[in-house]
């Protein structure tokens, strides 16, 4: 399997559970095979438990109180369930110089997540209609060089863009002076969409080009022959025939820039403006005051959950993004 | 000239549609290339300029702010001047050093384990579909939660060894996340977690590939359970291997957030990566120049793997 070009994206499921016929657990009918069964089980269901256990922690850790804490054992469920550090997460914990809690900042992440999802997903989906249905010379070397910008270390990237980003507010800075708005120059979310869109359109490009590329070719000819056009036979033929690889795109794009931590520390750092990320990792290194264990924890489970339950409710496609990008981060 | 591909034989493209305006024509001709052009000059400019950029920074000797006058290698020189002779030894090095721990024992774990769980779960297990995405979810956690997590879940005074003291293991002692020596190790137990489950379904679509006639035959000749793993169904899996290992190499060279969060780079430092050396001398040291070099060598070091990675996967996908 070759996960990063050639993963069969069109395939309905990757993970398929065949009939299986001469496996070996089940060929050999000797008197071992109920302990190798009980061995394998209680491994599986071992390692199940160590995967699950640190969600566990946080969970019950986020409904006690801190004398519970200090006194008590980790794995202990809270005697007295308490959403209060829940709430104080959410709007009141101490994030930064302020104490409003990271309710602003998980808002701040949905409006970056948001247009940076729409927008990549949309160039990818064109590049990848083209690079494929409108090949022209060169498409290789142009496919090439977008693929390898997916795998570059954002180090080797993170101090140009600064730069840009900074002449860019210096920019929105004065035409604030002159017209009394800068257009969005300079605003960190923005910064930031355009960040996530420049460097997310290589996987969705590779998303997009994959999975037209095993898209009959035939229909768009014929489409083109009845005298459609270029985004007419994009919106008619393609589109309507495009949903798994979009839900897998935007998935995998939201995952991603969601959790992104590099980009959102360099570009917008601090004050109000941080994403949810940024917020948590100041919430839970905070030195002033005492350490709330709990309502880090209770912080930490709500930057988890976008992600966590887009994984619950469409777990196949996450996968799937997974294997044909290949990489997070 | 943009032409619709047909297929892969290329058959001559019946062009009635030539007999139409010109104007037109001209037009859908042009515009997949206006389509694709801003992503592509969007590439070009920021990605590839800035690594140049980068490049050029490299050799300057910029601080706090880029300065564009050539000095030469003096970056690079002061980058690998420093050794372990020094005590604390040179951020540099132990982050070169904590990379190849990390990388080695992190891509190497995470293998095994991978192909460990793939191989129990192929095993027509019952409640498999519950299993595999309690193995999986991790992947869905920013490396933020994944750290703030196991942080508490490795701290001393509070995590694991508290409560194996409560159940009365009173000589357990665990503080590997206070200890400069040991702190990168929590990195590779946290990163594990976090990535295994996603090469255990690498390897499980890879098992689920392999033609069960094979293995089939192989048991008629006798061939027992381990042998059968050993020497048909593991081989079979190399190309599932090196994805992997593609994918985990590239994980370990960018790993930043983890360590950040985790153990906000540890005693002095002593759990930074390169990426976090980046970081550190770039933004919070005002060591441009310095910065950039780190990054330069990162990025080669990616290259290396990822290049002649690609240009296969390319050509023979175009054979």
């Amino acid at each position: 399997m070759s996960a990063l070009t050639s993963a069969p994206l069109a395939d309905p499921e990757p993970v398929r559970i065949q009939p299986a016929s001469g496996r070996p657990g089940s060929a050999s009918p000797a008197s071992g095979v109920i302990v190798s069964r009980i061995v394998i089980y209680g491994m599986l269901l071992l390692f199940a438990a160590i995967y699950l256990i640190p969600l566990f922690v946080m969970l019950v850790t986020s409904f006690k109180s801190m004398d519970e804490i200090q006194s008590g054992n980790m794995l202990a469920l809270p005697r007295d369930p308490s959403f209060e550090p829940w709430a104080k997460a959410w709007g009141e914990t101490r994030v930064g110089l302020t104490c409003a809690g990271i309710k602003g900042y998980f808002w701040n992440s949905i409006k970056m997540v948001v247009p940076a999802v729409a927008i990549s997903t949309v160039l990818g989906a064109l590049n990848g209609y083209v690079l494929t249905k409108w090949r022209f010379k060169g498409h290789k070397l142009v496919f090439g060089l977008m693929l390898f910008a997916c795998f570059i270390p954002f180090q080797a990237v993170l101090l140009p863009m600064a730069t840009i980003l900074g002449s860019l507010g210096r920019f929105g800075n004065s035409l604030d002076d002159v017209f009394g708005t800068s257009f969005g120059f300079g605003n960190p979310t923005v910064n930031l969409v355009f960040v996530h869109v420049v460097y997310g359109l290589g996987f969705t490009t590779l998303f997009f080009r994959n999975y037209y590329e095993a898209f009959p070719t035939e229909l768009v000819k014929a489409a083109q022959m009845d005298g459609a056009s270029f985004f007419q036979i994009f919106r008619r033929v393609l589109l309507p025939n495009s949903l798994p690889i979009i839900v897998v795109t935007v998935i995998y794009q939201f995952t991603n820039i969601w959790n992104d931590f590099l980009f959102a520390s360099a570009y917008a750092g601090s004050g109000d403006v941080m994403p949810m990320t940024v917020a948590l990792n100041n919430v839970v290194n905070t030195s002033t005051g005492v350490v709330e264990y709990n309502v880090n924890m209770a912080a930490a489970i709500i930057a988890a959950l976008p992600t966590l339950f887009v994984y619950i409710v469409a777990g196949r496609y996450f996968v799937r993004g997974l294997m044909a990008g290949a990489v997070k981060g | 000239m943009s032409t619709i591909v047909t297929g892969e034989v290329g058959r001559p493209a019946r062009q009635t549609a030539e007999t139409r305006a010109g104007m037109r024509e001209r037009m859908q001709d042009i515009l997949p290339k206006i389509v694709l052009a801003p992503s592509f000059a969007a590439v070009l400019v920021f990605v590839y300029g800035f690594i140049l950029w980068t490049v050029y920074l490299s050799f300057t000797n910029s601080k706090t702010f880029p300065n564009y006058t050539l000095t030469g290698g003096r970056a690079y020189e002061r980058l690998w001047g420093w050794t372990f002779d020094v005590d604390p030894p040179s951020s540099w090095y132990t982050s070169i050093t904590n990379l190849g721990i990390f990388g080695v024992l992190y891509i190497g774990i995470c293998l095994a384990l991978g192909l460990l769980l793939a191989i129990l779960l192929d095993q027509k297990i019952r409640g498999e579909s519950m299993l595999r995405p309690i193995y999986l979810y991790p992947m869905a956690l920013s490396f933020i939660v994944t750290g703030v997590a196991w942080k508490w879940f490795l701290d001393p005074g509070l995590g694991l060894e508290q409560t194996l003291h409560q159940w009365g293991w009173t000589s357990f002692h665990f503080d590997w996340i206070k200890n400069k020596d040991r702190v990168i190790y929590t990195v590779v137990i946290a990163g594990v977690w976090q990535a295994s489950g996603f090469v255990m379904a690498m390897f499980l679509a890879g098992l689920r590939g392999i033609d069960g006639e094979i293995m089939k035959a192989a048991q008629i000749d006798g061939a027992t359970t381990l042998q059968l793993y050993r020497r048909i169904v593991i081989p079979m899996l190399r190309p599932v291997f090196l994805s992997a290992f593609i994918v985990l190499a590239h994980m370990a060279i960018k790993s930043y957030d983890l360590v950040v969060a985790l153990t906000s780079g540890g005693p002095g430092g002593s759990a930074w990566l390169p990426s976090n050396f980046m970081y550190e001398y770039t933004f919070k040291r005002n060591e441009m120049a310095v910065g950039s070099a780190s990054a330069v060598i990162m990025l080669m070091t990616i290259s290396a793997i990822i290049v002649p990675y690609l240009y296969s996967e390319l050509r023979e996908k175009n054979r």
